[in-house]
């Protein structure tokens, strides 16, 4: 082969021009695209790219948070500072709200409202008639991802079907869609955690203190850190231990951030964006791994605090 | 460990062709697992899955196993794609599906990649599929090819059988025009010359995959090509507060080809007006100049009127501005290609509606072999002319990939059904 002569952009360049291209295409093949925008930190990343894409002007669409009403207030409190910051408008629909209209239900208390978000949102793009969402999911999040499209088609019901995507060819997108059908656009789709760390470094991204080191009480549940006695917005304590279990003040982070029920943080002493990219740079567990709940993969994550001289 | 001065080498796209039996999955398992992209909780899950199905060692084509939907019906049902990091490179594995919707998938595959590595079963040689996969890298353009001859293990990690397999790729190479091939003896089961040497290749003395992927060109080509600025969106933020920002005009794109500097001559598509470059911007920053693949807003001298699918190119560089163009389509829909239909043709950021007018032959992809055809079927490859309502700025393919692609979209459905090369 020739030898490397042409100057090329490096990698975390040509991911932002990825996905400043992406953005811009959304723009401008869509009438009335949104913004998806929970205050984590893939979003947080989504928000810089789009300045990037549009300042001095605008953005050409709103922000959109689909609230369970179960997040964390650090990062409730992060998401309005910086809409308000960057002076866009950010609209908030509540799944409690649609628990209210009787479209969610939950088969308990304690249930997981995550999932839930899906009606919510639904009934947000109706409501907006919104053409397109734009997310920040990434493809090595999980096996599914790895085959999702950058411009995801969904039909009426919102609903994905592997079977009849749109082949995605060169850097030809097709956000076409009849009314009432929507597209899923993600920028960031080609972004593994290590980019979205090392592009926080870069920029110098402010983040939710959540996601650095500190201590909260928590209680160790099928190997997995489940943070326990969060307060909501409104003062009230969520997450209460179950009874015979034991509290302990533990130094933890979260990898990503969601609903309190179902996110776990990871034990870390890395309080700063640089100690957290060299710690996901030598982690031998995966993003969801770690903080998936409900994982049985969590076992391996035992085992090695264990070996690290974990009780 | 450091995050400081590691020298970036960039981002490389490649293509993995070839099916479950070649050792596919086997090899992309291994480039995963010896570049430590695979984390232990992953490694358990596949070591249970292993055990489960009765295995003795840890298969690490599981790894790519796909979606249940997949595994229950035994099927692959697209493109997947994976990635991994070296510290000095970051990689994207395109990873497409074998058996018959094969050219569709792979045609899809490598429209994103620079590098394609075609593998070989050791036993098994050079087979027709291996020529369909060799043509196809070759349509699509992909640069650099790496002729991986697997299962060396099986063969003894004979040098004769591996020696002979070389020989006649290198003839078939030459006769579809691939000048740009290397090749490698490896064992994916066992990591011989992935990423680690191995001891039973001792008489192989050139580079590892992963050397061979390292030293890889980042760039699609490294031939100098001309200016291309397809306009995405228009920048007219008059509203503002801020005075100085009322008369802004920034046009904002990708560097698809080429490169740009502050003073440059340009020539506006349709209207074909010229003008200077005044600024570069991205995010309130003033650069120099802007590289291929670079997304920036251009600010230009005289004051034009720009909208989305309009094209800034390099003055005295244009290229034709045609309502017909003669391309190679691959069709890609399960509903044939229709001669009496109107399609919306996507070039750039530029959309026109497009009429078939003539087929001059279709390929076939296993003899190479051309015959005469009056519709398209999913994965035919055809040479044909389409008739369009407005013109495009139209490159041939070879000469710049980013402009000389097109998409066809069904209007009806608004699917993508069609991929198109202009010749």
């Amino acid at each position: 082969m020739s030898t490397l002569t042409k100057q090329t952009l490096s990698h975390l360049d040509w991911l932002e021009s990825e996905a400043i291209h992406i953005m811009r295409e959304v723009a401008g093949q869509c009438s009335n695209p949104v913004l998806l925008f929970s205050g984590g930190k893939d979003s947080i990343c989504m928000l810089r790219i789009a300045e990037k894409a549009f300042r001095p002007g605008k953005f050409p669409f709103p922000l959109m948070h689909i609230d369970t009403g179960h997040n964390y207030r650090e990062v409730v409190e992060f998401r309005d500072k910086r809409a308000a910051e960057l002076g866009e408008r950010l609209i908030v629909r509540s799944v409690e709200d649609s628990m209210k209209r009787g479209t969610v239900v939950l088969k308990s208390e304690n249930e997981s409202r995550n999932k839930h978000q899906s009606v919510t949102l639904l009934e947000a793009i109706e409501e907006f008639g919104f053409d397109a969402c734009i997310g920040g999911a990434r493809r090595d999040e999980e096996k599914a991802r790895a085959k999702e499209r950058i411009m995801s088609f969904r039909d009426e019901f919102g609903q994905w079907d592997p079977k009849n995507q749109r082949p995605e060819l060169w850097n030809l997108y097709n956000a076409r869609s009849h009314k009432g059908e929507n597209i899923r656009a993600f920028p960031i789709s080609n972004w593994t955690e290590m980019d979205v760390w090392q592009y926080i470094e870069r920029e110098g991204l402010e983040l939710p203190s959540i996601y650095f080191a500190h201590t909260r009480p928590v209680v160790i549940r099928q190997g997995a850190i489940v943070p326990v006695n969060v307060p909501l917005m409104n003062g009230e304590l969520t997450n209460l231990p179950k009874a015979g279990e034991e509290i302990v003040d533990l130094q933890v982070r979260f990898r990503t951030v969601g609903d309190i029920s179902c996110t776990a943080p990871v034990e870390s002493a890395a309080d700063n964006v640089e100690k957290i990219v060299v710690e996901t740079a030598t982690t031998t567990i995966t993003e969801r791994g770690a903080t998936r709940l409900d994982d049985q993969t969590s076992e391996a994550s035992m085992e090695q605090r264990k070996k690290e001289g974990y009780f | 460990m450091s995050t400081q001065h590691v020298e970036d080498r960039g981002l490389l796209r490649f293509l993995t062709c070839g099916s479950v039996d070649d050792g596919k999955s086997t090899l992309i398992g291994r480039l995963l697992f010896d570049t430590k992209a695979i984390l232990a909780d992953t490694l358990t899950a596949i070591e249970k899955t292993s055990s489960k199905r009765g295995m003795t060692a840890v298969d690490l084509s599981l790894l790519t196993d796909g979606l249940q939907a997949e595994r229950e019906q035994g099927i692959t049902i697209d493109v997947a794609y994976r990635y991994f990091s070296t510290g000095t490179r970051k990689y994207i594995i395109a990873d497409a599906p074998g058996h018959e919707q094969y050219t569709r998938n792979m045609v899809t595959a490598a429209s994103t990649a620079n590098v394609a590595i075609i593998l070989i079963d050791a036993r098994k040689g050079v087979l027709t599929q291996t020529r369909r996969h060799s043509y196809l890298t070759k349509l699509v353009g992909i640069p650099h090819v790496v002729v991986a001859v697997n299962k060396m293990d099986l063969v003894d990690y004979d040098q004769a059988t591996y020696d002979r397999i070389v020989g006649e790729y290198k003839a078939f190479a030459d006769q579809i025009g691939l000048t740009d091939v290397r090749f490698i003896p490896l064992s994916a089961l066992n990591g011989d010359m992935i990423v680690d040497r191995g001891e039973r290749l001792d008489w192989y003395d050139g580079p590892t995959l992963i050397d061979i992927l390292e030293a890889a060109p980042a760039a699609h080509t490294e031939k100098a090509e001309s200016f291309r600025f397809p306009v995405q969106y228009v920048c007219r933020p008059q509203a503002s507060d801020d005075p100085a920002l009322h008369d802004y005009r920034g046009f904002m794109g990708r560097v698809e080809a080429g490169e740009i500097k502050v003073g440059d001559t340009v020539t506006v598509l349709p209207n074909g007006l010229t003008t200077r470059v005044k600024d570069i911007q991205l995010y309130g920053e003033s650069l120099p100049k802007a590289i291929h693949e670079q997304s920036v807003t251009l600010l230009l001298e005289d004051e034009i009127d720009i909208s989305r699918g309009d094209m800034i190119v390099a003055a005295g560089e244009a290229p034709a501005q045609s309502k017909q163009v003669e391309a190679l389509v691959c069709w890609l829909s399960e509903t044939p290609l229709s001669p009496a239909r109107t399609y919306w043709l996507r070039h750039t950021t530029r959309e026109v509606k497009a009429k078939v007018a003539s087929i001059a032959h279709r390929v076939d992809i296993n003899t190479l072999a051309n015959d005469s055809a009056t519709t398209l079927a999913m994965n035919d490859i055809a040479r044909l002319t389409l008739k369009l309502a407005q013109p495009v700025f139209a490159d041939s393919y070879t000469e710049s990939r980013a402009t000389g692609a097109f998409i066809l979209i069904d209007e009806s459905t608004n699917n993508t059904v069609g991929a198109g090369m202009i010749v």
